[in-house]
């Protein structure tokens, strides 16, 4: 390869096979310091990664007297994790900030993503208040992973309860910084994802 | 070119990268298309196009090189979009995201657990 000093990232990363094919994201979302990147670190074949997304748009209101300037952009920054699932499925896990400006950019970044991780500091469960609210407003399925760094008081259903969670929604427990753990998360969400599927209604409701 | 954060990035720049477009929701492009290269970098074209068909010799996604080039995911969009209508690079959708339902077909989540059990 050339240019090995210009792009660093690149060379240290081990490539796709070149039969990958089709790109499958998961979302982990939860606020500042719960563990995202520490569980996408913890599954990922490569070091995970960052960048950003900028959207400019215009200002709230056509008639904005401010005129041709009235401009807002919204930027956020997002950490990714990548495993390769066969020959041809590479899966892509995405850790996000679950607050106010990037639900405003889920749909041009995450649609068709399969299913959320909502990640959950026990300490902090009103963090996660507003993903839990936007997720069942877009009517993406999740799942809540409690990140348990020490010892708890509450249970998983005292933590159903704190988040108003529907009963079919998987709580479950985790240690981000594991592996097994972390894989054992990804594994109830598609569990839960081919749940769903398979469920005789499944069809009607999704469309 | 050293990678820099984004969040110093100067718009001005970005504005140059782009030729001044900003239509990267019209490229067909998501996140985790892979990108192949078609063709090697040819002497005289931009930097970033050509920084691009180093990159994804072997199949590469859009948010990696994103990363890779430290540019926002809808400028990497917009510069691909031009590499696709010279045929210089190829783009494999993800099935998921073309799918058009909420929920993918059973059979395709079977492989993505199956995938995950197998890590």
């Amino acid at each position: 390869m050339d240019s090995a000093t210009s792009d660093p990232g690149a060379h240290t990363r081990p490539p796709l096979r070149a039969t990958a094919s089709d790109g499958v994201k998961i979302v982990v979302v939860g606020g500042f310091g719960v563990g995202k990147t520490t569980m996408v670190r913890a599954v990922s074949e490569i070091r995970p990664l960052s960048t950003e997304e900028v959207m400019t748009q215009a200002g709230v209101g056509v008639d904005d007297t401010a005129g041709a300037r009235g401009k807002t952009t919204t930027t956020i920054a997002f950490d990714f994790g990548r495993i390769s699932l066969d020959e041809e499925l590479v899966l892509y896990l995405f850790g996000a900030p679950g607050q106010k400006r990037f639900w405003f950019l889920w749909d041009q970044l995450f649609s068709g993503t399969l299913g959320v991780v909502v990640l959950v500091d026990a300490h902090r469960i009103e963090d996660s208040w507003y993903a839990v609210d936007r997720l069942e407003h877009h009517g993406i399925p999740f799942i809540v992973a409690r990140n348990r760094f020490e010892p708890v008081a509450h249970t998983l259903e005292e933590l159903r309860e704190a988040l108003d969670l529907p009963e079919e929604v998987p709580v479950v427990e985790c240690d981000a910084r594991d592996r097994e753990s972390s894989k054992r998360v990804l594994l109830a969400l598609v569990d839960h994802l081919y749940a769903l599927s398979s469920a005789p209604s499944a069809r009607e409701t999704a469309s | 070119m050293s990678p820099h954060a984004l969040d110093g990035e100067d718009p001005d720049r970005l504005y140059t990268v782009t030729g001044g477009r900003s239509r990267a929701e019209d490229t067909g492009l998501d996140l985790v298309t892979l990108v192949v290269s078609e063709s090697d970098a040819a002497p005289g074209m931009q930097s970033e196009h050509a920084r691009i068909l180093r990159l994804a010799r072997r199949p590469t996604s859009v948010v990696e090189l994103s990363a890779d080039l430290a540019l926002p995911v809808s400028v990497v969009k917009i510069l691909l979009a031009d590499l696709l209508d010279r045929g210089m690079v190829s783009a494999r959708h993800p099935s998921s995201a073309t799918a058009g339902a909420r929920l993918p077909d059973p059979d395709f989540l079977r492989k993505v657990l199956v995938g995950l059990s197998n890590l």
